[in-house]
């Protein structure tokens, strides 16, 4: 008997003792239940603190299938005031995922204001069913900034394995900013312990526990650019990037075409998905840092500061373009066929000549130019911190032995030149190479957040800009290249003087990304002709700064299948300038009106000069 | 004399007072523990406390009118009573009232009567009217033991029948013990031993499924969790959770929300230990002690033979049912049936045993008057 004594307390004191900690946390988790309350998530806004995106309450319609007496009925008039049908297939759905009993089923979220009337209005035909208040997002321009603000969704099964804070039905950054500054936005739930009982009963509430609001984000985006370059974009695909050439803020990011991210709260329907997912134009993509392009021409800015580094190159260097030149056994043809004869570097910027950079190229080397590329950001992430950002290529020989297990034929030097054959951007990455020009050299990392604000307004966080790379090039060596990407927008023979705005000394240059080209790189005809099919034409491609002097804007633009750089890229640039000087006039005033005007009266061009240019 | 009701001075003076106040005690901490185990957050009192109250009153006064009796006069009686036990067990089976699966009670009207309660005493009453007569020299041997074998075998089929594998397991130990106790023949012994042992294996076979599955649930209760290991779980975290200070009368979660099965009879220890932490659980088990130590101490006072082995009888009923009771509701034994003696809810279950401890005490008052 002693033993059998001795053993049960030696079992109690194991229980009851020993084991007290587990065990009581086994009791709580018996008969409490967590309700948990999303919090409401962190506003968007723009550098002018203006909202972009913010959270309202949305009503979702929740049913309790214990407390309906009749639950077939019931399913059946909630089917009716909803207009929607597949309530009763939501509650097997949610038996099916062993719901625990009196656990409320969400029936339908986000319900329109005549569905809430309906139900208010019913209540008492309907027991069991209830309204649920949960913060939504909104963004408040549609598709504006889509790719860059991005979309929420529900978290699925990845997401929670990877983070154990979050549960079933919370709502996490999918894509975009939203995804990014997940952290800061979400805030931290809050909810109910409720007690129930063992058959899920809930009998009282035990806790509540408030929730805390996400942190609000001031961008960088300027809402009036952002909107500016929208309109100038409006029904053509591509993108437009706009930066501060002084920090490395986006003003403005633009990829067309965009999608809704409104459709993605409370579940995007599946129909709506396979839509976006499968649209040819690849509505889900961030052209601007995931679409990659031919420079085309805006590469021979990248030659130019390349051979004035390495000292192949100086502003007086002259070739002799004949309009094409021979090179290992094949002609190379300049895009004038009737050449431009003795031309030195800032007219070759300006005439945008082909043989020039065919020679700049052949003499600094495959090698140096991707060298130089890399350091103005080619070929490399910007480091933006979005997904899924393409680094581009710029082809080296030791690129070319790793891909394709050959040496790099000299011949394919030209293509590179010109921005054709092997090279590949992204429309950021010629943004940062107009905004290095503009700022003398320095890349700053593009960012688009200016700081975080907590709840309350006070400052969490400030983004300061952040040096990438300075160029030591000698200032006046780049004074030139500035000059000729002057006169590239204003002399009266420029080939985008279609970006001229009066009274600011915009620079730009224009290029053409051939879509259906020999892989050597040829940059003869460009394939523009009303023709040639739509899917076929080149992409048009313009990047420009602003003011020339103490630049605060530096841009890109591409407009896919749209043809002549000047006569496609440039005009949305030029809208996007004209209405941000409109709203920031030049912070120095030491431009006159007949600045611009008196520099092209001294580099006119012949009207026949003038016209071809156009076709660059 | 047959019912010496007479009060004789004597018994006055010598009542057994320890018997009478841990019966007393544990039938207090039964009446605590139904309560917190019947409480819902609402009211104190319900229906079952106020049965409880009232069988704990009505058990007081037969133990005290059976303490006054002569415990020799049930000599005569015993055969009857075994008799008609057997008769209520098959009528149990004709016109028994069946919840949970089992046909265990008699509707009397006012009281549901649980027949296989009685049998416990009326089976400990046979054998000692038996094993009364000294054994042969060495030891019961197998030939004396075929008609004790037949007075068990008949009441435990009746019982596996209901079926109620607890009190049939009871039964065969109190028969057991009481051979054993009386003086059995090492060689058979031995031969029971070894028999008990072959035997076990096969009884599978005539389990229920539920009562395998209880018997996998006790070896690895984690394997269906909700089902048939849920007792075993739910009891577990019931007791561990109370700690060492218990959670506090009426504050058991385990209890008052349901989570615990058959709380207030076969888990009313989980309850209990529940509200009143390892203190309580310990101070239950001391109490326990006590009485089987004082059961086990009148036993071996008593001055007739009849009367020790009656002792020994009622303590063996209170140890193994003590014993396994909490042997189950601790996760030691696989889940059977089995109330804990005084405290667990039921008027058969509480009035039986207070009777059994009348006797105990009429047992050691009387040992004064030969």
């Amino acid at each position: 008997m002693i033993t059998v004594l001795a053993l049960a307390s030696v079992r109690l004191y194991y229980l009851q003792v020993l084991h007290h900690q587990d065990m009581s946390e086994l009791a709580d988790r018996n008969r409490i239940r967590i309700r948990r309350e999303a919090a409401p998530r962190g506003l968007v806004f723009d550098r002018r603190h203006r909202p972009l995106v913010d959270t309202r309450p949305s009503f979702d319609a929740v049913i309790v299938p214990e407390d309906a007496d009749n639950l077939s009925a019931t399913i059946e008039k909630l089917e009716k005031y909803l207009g929607t049908d597949g309530v009763a297939e939501k509650i097997s759905d949610a038996e099916d995922d062993d719901r625990p009993a009196y656990d409320p089923v969400i029936v339908q979220e986000r319900l329109t204001w005549p569905q809430v009337v309906a139900l208010e209005t019913h209540q008492l035909e309907l027991p069991g069913v209830s309204l649920d208040i949960t913060p939504a997002r909104h963004y408040l321009y549609g598709q504006m900034a889509a790719h860059l603000l991005g979309y929420v969704g529900e978290v699925n099964k990845n997401d929670l394995l990877k983070k154990a804070d979050y549960h079933m039905g919370d709502e996490i950054g999918k894509f975009g900013l939203e995804r990014q500054l997940e952290p800061f936005l979400r805030g931290a739930a809050g909810g109910q312990e409720i007690e129930v009982d063992s058959v899920g009963r809930r009998l009282r509430i035990l806790k509540e526990m408030p929730d805390t609001p996400g942190q609000s984000v001031v961008l960088t985006i300027d809402l009036d650019i952002q909107e500016a370059a929208e309109q100038a974009m409006a029904g053509k695909n591509g993108a437009l990037v706009a930066v501060d050439p002084n920090t490395g803020e986006i003003l403005a990011m633009v990829s067309h075409p965009a999608f809704d991210p409104d459709v993605f709260g409370g579940g995007i329907k599946a129909a709506d998905w396979r839509a976006l997912t499968t649209d040819p134009e690849h509505p889900l993509e961030n052209r601007a840092i995931q679409g990659i392009y031919p420079p085309g021409s805006t590469f021979k800015i990248v030659d130019s500061i390349a051979g004035l580094e390495e000292g192949t190159l100086h502003p007086d260097t002259t070739y002799d373009c004949p309009g094409g030149m021979w090179y290992g056994g094949r002609e190379y043809h300049c895009w004038r066929k009737q050449g431009h004869g003795d031309i030195e570097l800032h007219n070759a910027i300006v005439r945008s000549c082909d043989v020039y950079f065919y020679n700049v190229g052949i003499k600094l080397g495959v090698d140096r130019i991707a060298k130089w590329a890399h350091i103005l950001g080619f070929g490399e992430k910007t480091g933006i911190k979005l997904d899924n950002e393409k680094p581009g290529i710029i082809p080296s020989s030791a690129w070319k032995e790793k891909r394709y297990h050959e040496r790099w034929y000299p011949a394919e030097t030209l293509s590179v030149a010109i921005g054709q054959g092997y090279v590949a951007v992204t429309p950021l990455q010629l943004a940062q190479l107009a905004a290095q020009v503009a700022s003398g050299g320095v890349r700053y990392r593009p960012h688009f957040v200016k700081m975080i604000e907590n709840v309350d307004g006070s400052v969490a966080k400030v983004y300061q800009p952040q040096v990438e790379n300075r160029l030591t090039l000698d200032p006046a060596l780049m004074e030139d290249v500035k000059d000729a990407m002057c006169d590239v927008v204003n002399t009266a023979g420029g080939t985008a003087h279609k970006a001229a705005l009066p009274g600011i000394i915009v620079c730009g240059k224009t290029g053409t990304a051939q879509v259906v080209g020999d892989k050597s790189g040829h940059g003869g005809e460009g394939q523009n002709d009303d023709k040639v099919p739509v899917q076929f034409r080149d992409h048009a491609w313009f990047i420009a700064f602003a003011p020339k002097d103490h630049p605060q804007i530096a841009l890109a633009c591409i407009v896919e299948h749209g043809g002549h750089g000047g006569s496609a890229a440039a005009p949305p640039i030029h809208d996007v300038l004209q209405r941000f000087f409109q709203l920031y006039p030049p912070r120095d005033t030491e431009l006159t009106e007949n600045g611009p005007a008196h520099r092209a009266i001294e580099k006119v061009l012949d009207a026949d000069d003038a016209d071809a240019a156009e076709e660059r | 004399m047959a019912f010496g009701i007479a009060p004789d001075r004597r018994i006055i003076l010598h009542f057994d007072w320890t018997v009478f106040v841990l019966a007393i005690g544990l039938a207090a901490i039964g009446l605590v523990s139904v309560i917190s185990a019947s409480y819902g957050g609402h009211r104190l009192i319900n229906p079952l406390v106020v049965r409880q109250v009232v069988w704990i009153g009505v058990g007081i006064v037969a133990l005290l009118l059976v303490s006054l009796f002569d415990y020799r006069a049930l000599q005569s009686y015993a055969y009857p009573f075994y008799v008609l036990v057997i008769g209520l067990l098959i009528a149990v089976m004709i016109a028994g009232h069946a919840t949970g699966g089992s046909r265990r009670w008699i509707n009397l009207g006012f009281f549901h009567l649980e027949p296989s309660e009685v049998a416990k005493l009326a089976v400990v009453l046979v054998m000692v009217r038996y094993l009364r007569e000294e054994p042969p020299k060495g030891g019961w041997g197998l030939r004396q033991l075929i008609v004790p074998a037949l007075l068990l075998g008949v009441p435990v089929a009746l019982v596996l029948k209901q079926p109620d594998l607890g009190t049939g397991l009871i039964l065969v130990l109190i028969t057991a013990t009481l051979i054993y106790v009386s003086g059995l023949n090492t060689r058979t012994m031995a031969i029971l031993g070894i028999a008990a042992v072959l035997i076990a294996p096969l009884s599978w076979h005539y389990l229920k499924p539920y009562q395998r599955q209880r018997l996998v649930s006790f070896i690895n209760p984690q394997a269906d969790p909700l089902g048939s290991g849920y007792h075993i779980i739910q009891s577990e975290i019931a007791i561990g959770s109370g700690g060492p200070q218990g959670k506090g009368f009426l504050k058991g979660t385990q209890a008052r929300l349901n989570f615990l099965p058959e709380q207030s009879t076969d888990f009313i220890f989980a309850v209990f230990a529940e509200e009143f932490g390892l203190f309580g659980s310990i101070t239950l088990l001391v109490l326990y002690g006590a009485l089987i130590a004082r059961g086990a101490w009148i036993a071996r006072h008593s001055r007739d033979r009849f009367g020790a082995l009656l002792a020994v009888g009622i303590t063996a009923i209170i140890f193994w049912q003590v014993a396994i009771n909490i042997g189950m509701a601790t996760g030691m034994l696989p889940v059977v049936g089995i109330t804990l003696p005084l405290v667990s809810y039921g008027g058969s279950s509480l009035i039986a045993m207070m009777i059994a401890m009348g006797l105990l005490i009429s047992i050691n008052t009387r040992r004064f008057l030969f």
